[in-house]
C-alpha cells in the first residue's frame, strides 16, 4: 500500500482533528463502562449486602437489581450513542481525508 | 461437491435416526425424544440446504474465512450472538439463577459487559487491519514467521480447551436430551460440523449461526412468556412466592457465595471481559462485514441481543424455581428438593416441559443441540484458519501459497480438528470438565488479547516483545489453571492446591503486559526499529480504513 498516501493523511490536519475527536469520545465512553462495572464488582467483593437491600420499604426490587438492569440498559444505549456518531459524523470526516489525500496525488 | 454435500447431509440424517431407533432399549436412562428429534433434523436438513447452496460460492480463500466479506452489520451481529450463546449459557446461567438467584445475575453482566469496551477500542481496528485471522493485526508490521507461529498456537489452546468444553456438554445433553448413546453424539457433532465447514466455510457457518441464534432467541423468549403468565407478568409476584420457597429466602437477591472473596470477583470480572475480546472465533467474525460501519453495527445489534437474551434467561431461572421447584414430578422419586431429573444443568428443559408440554421441550431440545453445533463450527472455522493461513500460508510457505492450495490445507485441517474434537470429547467423557471454559476464556484474556491491544495502539511494541508477552500470557494461564483448586485438587486428586484462586486473569494478564513491555523497550536491534516505524502507517489505516482488505463482489 502507498506509505506516499498514508504520509499525505498524516499531514492532513483533519487527520489529527478525526483521532482526537474519536480517541475523545471513545475513551470517555470506555471509562464510563469500566468505572461503572469494576465498581459494581468492588461492591459485589466488599459491601454485597447493600446491593440486597430493597429500594423502598417492602419492595421486592433490590438496589442490586435495579443497578444491574440499569448497567444492561445503560451500556446497550452507550454503543448505540457511539455507532451513531461513529457512522456519521467520524466516517464522513475519514472519507474526506483520503478523498484529500487522492486529490493531492493527482 | 454438491452432491457429496447432500449425500453427508442425507447420511447424519440417518445416522441420527438409527441411533435413535437403537437406544430404545430398555437399559437407556431416557427414552427418545422424538418431538426433538424430528425438530432437530428439520433443522440439520435446513442447515444442510443452505451448505449445498454456500458451498457453490465458496471459491476464493476470502469466500471460505470471511464469507467475502459481504455479510450485513444485521445478519453479523445475530451470528455473533449465536457464536457467543453457547449451550452453557441456556442452560448453565438458568440453573444458576435457580439455584443461587442473584450470582446468576453477576456472571450475566460480566458476560456482557465486554460487549461495548470491544465496540469503542476495538472493532473498527481489526476491521480496518484484519483480513482473516487476528493474526493478521498482531503480525502486521512485526516479524509474520514468529508471530503468526505465537498466535496460531494460543487460538488452538483456546479453541481446543473450549471444544472440549462443548463436545463433553453435547455428548452428555444429547445423551439425555435426545435418548442417544454418547459416542453416537459426539460423532453427530463432529461429523456435521466437518459437513459445514469443509463445504460451506464461512457463509455455511455464519448462516448456521444466524438460524441458531433467531432459534434460540425466540424459544427462549417463549418459554418466558409462558411461564410468566403464571404470574400475570408481574415480577413482585415472581419475587414474593420464589423468596417464600427457596432455601436461600430473602437471601436469594443478595450476592452468594460464588464470588464470595474480591479477588475472584475482580479476576473473573476481566476474565470474562477481555477473553471475550480474546476469542478467536469472535474475531474472526469482524473480517466478514463489509466495512468498518457494518462492523460497528454488528457489536451493536449482538449487544443488544445477549442483553435481551440474558434478561429473558435470569426470568427464566426465577420463574423455574417456582414451576419446575415445586412440581414433584421432575425431580428422582418424585419427591421436592431431591435431585433434579437428569441432573442440574436441566432446569431450563423441564420448564419448557412444563409450560409448553412435550412440543416446547422438543423444540428447546433442538435448539440446545443446534447451539452446540453451530459454536463447535465457528472454533473449528477459527481453529482451521489459524492452521491454514497463519501456519501454512504466511509461515511455511511464506505467503507464496496458492488460494486453491490454502483452500485444501484448511478444509483438511477442519477434518483433523473435527477427528480431534471427536478423539477429546470421548477421552474426556468422565472428566471434570467445569474448568475448560475458564481455562479458555483466561487465556483468551492473557495470551491472546494483550498482544492484540498493544499492537493496535502501542508503537512501541516490537516482535521480541510481542512474543514474550504472547508466550508468557499463556503458559502463564495455562499454569495457573492447572494449579488451581479446579485441576491440581479435583481432577489430579492431590490435597491441596499450589495457587489459591479458580480465575487466573487477575495475575496472568499482567505478567503478558509486563512481559511485552520488557521485551520491547529493552529490543534495540535495527529491525525493532523499523517495526516502530511502520507503525505510522499501520495508525493510519487503523483510523481511516484506507487500504482496509474489501469486501468481494458478489
Amino acid at each position: 500500500m502507498s506509505s506516499a498516501m498514508y504520509e499525505r493523511m498524516r499531514g492532513n490536519p483533519k487527520f489529527r482533528e478525526l483521532v482526537a475527536k474519536r480517541g475523545r469520545f471513545a475513551w470517555t465512553l470506555a471509562a464510563i463502562v469500566l468505572t461503572m462495572f469494576y465498581g459494581f464488582v468492588m461492591v459485589v467483593a466488599f459491601a454485597p449486602a447493600s446491593l440486597g437491600q430493597p429500594i423502598a420499604e417492602g419492595s421486592r426490587w433490590t438496589v442490586g437489581l435495579i443497578a444491574e438492569l440499569f448497567m444492561f440498559i445503560f451500556f446497550w444505549l452507550l454503543t448505540a450513542a457511539y455507532v451513531r456518531k461513529a457512522n456519521t459524523e467520524f466516517d464522513a470526516l475519514s472519507q474526506e481525508i483520503v478523498r484529500d489525500a487522492w486529490k493531492e496525488n493527482k | 461437491m454438491r452432491k457429496i454435500v447432500s449425500a453427508l447431509g442425507l447420511l447424519s440424517l440417518c445416522t441420527l435416526a438409527i441411533a435413535a431407533g437403537d437406544s430404545l432399549g430398555p437399559t437407556e436412562q431416557q427414552a427418545t425424544n422424538w418431538h426433538a428429534i424430528t425438530m432437530f433434523c428439520l433443522f440439520v436438513a435446513m442447515t444442510m440446504g443452505i451448505t449445498y447452496w454456500a458451498a457453490s460460492r465458496t471459491k476464493s480463500t476470502s469466500d471460505f474465512y470471511t464469507a467475502g466479506g459481504g455479510i450485513t452489520g444485521f445478519q453479523n451481529g445475530l451470528a455473533i450472538a449465536g457464536d457467543y450463546m453457547s449451550a452453557a449459557t441456556l442452560l448453565g446461567l438458568t440453573a444458576m439463577v435457580y439455584t443461587q438467584g442473584y450470582d446468576g445475575y453477576i456472571y450475566m453482566l460480566c458476560f456482557f459487559a465486554g460487549w461495548p469496551i470491544i465496540l469503542f477500542l476495538m472493532a473498527e481496528r481489526l476491521r480496518n487491519l484484519g483480513k482473516f485471522t487476528f493474526s493478521d493485526i498482531t503480525a502486521y508490521r512485526l516479524d509474520q514467521g514468529k508471530v503468526r507461529t505465537m498466535a496460531a498456537i494460543s487460538s488452538l489452546t483456546v479453541v481446543c480447551f473450549y471444544l472440549i468444553a462443548q463436545m463433553v456438554g453435547a455428548g452428555q445433553l444429547i445423551k439425555l436430551l435426545f435418548g442417544l448413546d454418547y459416542n453416537v453424539a459426539i460423532f453427530a457433532v463432529g461429523l456435521l460440523m466437518m459437513v459445514y465447514v469443509t463445504f460451506g466455510g464461512m457463509v455455511a457457518t455464519t448462516w448456521v449461526q444466524i438460524i441458531k441464534a433467531v432459534m434460540l432467541l425466540s424459544g427462549g423468549t417463549l418459554v418466558m412468556f409462558l411461564a410468566m403468565t403464571q404470574f400475570n407478568f408481574s415480577f413482585t409476584n415472581v419475587m414474593d412466592q420464589a423468596m417464600s420457597v427457596h432455601k436461600l429466602g430473602e437471601k436469594l437477591m443478595h450476592p452468594g457465595s460464588l464470588l464470595a472473596d474480591p479477588v475472584t470477583a475482580i479476576s473473573l470480572g476481566l476474565g470474562l471481559m477481555f477473553g471475550t475480546a480474546g476469542l478467536p472465533h469472535i474475531l474472526m467474525r469482524f473480517f466478514t462485514v463489509t466495512d468498518a460501519k457494518e462492523a460497528r453495527k454488528s457489536v451493536l445489534y449482538a449487544s443488544g441481543f445477549v442483553a435481551y437474551f440474558f434478561n429473558v434467561i435470569f426470568l427464566m431461572g426465577l420463574t423455574a424455581i417456582l414451576i419446575v421447584g415445586q412440581n414433584p414430578e421432575f425431580f428422582e422419586g418424585g419427591e421436592i428438593g431431591k435431585k433434579l431429573i437428569g441432573g442440574g444443568n436441566m432446569v431450563a428443559m423441564h420448564l419448557a416441559k412444563a409450560v409448553g408440554g412435550d412440543m416446547l421441550l422438543g423444540f428447546l431440545a433442538a435448539v440446545a443441540f443446534a447451539t452446540i453445533l453451530a459454536v463447535v463450527s465457528g472454533l473449528a472455522l477459527a481453529g482451521a484458519s489459524a492452521i491454514s493461513h497463519d501456519i501454512y500460508a504466511r509461515v511455511i510457505k511464506k505467503g507464496t501459497a496458492s488460494e486453491a492450495a490454502e483452500i485444501r490445507v484448511s478444509k483438511i485441517a477442519t477434518i483433523c480438528l473435527g477427528f480431534v474434537a471427536i478423539i477429546l470429547g470421548i477421552a474426556f467423557e468422565k472428566q471434570n470438565i467445569a474448568f475448560m471454559v475458564g481455562l479458555a476464556f483466561g487465556v483468551a484474556a492473557a495470551a491472546n488479547f494483550p498482544v492484540l491491544i498493544l499492537s493496535m495502539y502501542w508503537k512501541g511494541l516490537t516482535t521480541r516483545g510481542a512474543l514474550w508477552g504472547g508466550y508468557g500470557g499463556l503458559v502463564s494461564a495455562v499454569l495457573f489453571v492447572l494449579f488451581s483448586k479446579s485441576v491440581w485438587v479435583d481432577v489430579l486428586g492431590n490435597a491441596a492446591p499450589l495457587f489459591p484462586y479458580t480465575q487466573p486473569a487477575l495475575f496472568a494478564m499482567p505478567i503478558a503486559f509486563l512481559l511485552a513491555w520488557i521485551g520491547s523497550t529493552s529490543d534495540s536491534s535495527a529491525r525493532a526499529k523499523t517495526e516502530i516505524e511502520a507503525f505510522d502507517d499501520q495508525y493510519v489505516r487503523a483510523q481511516t480504513g484506507y487500504g482496509a482488505a474489501s469486501a468481494s463482489n458478489h
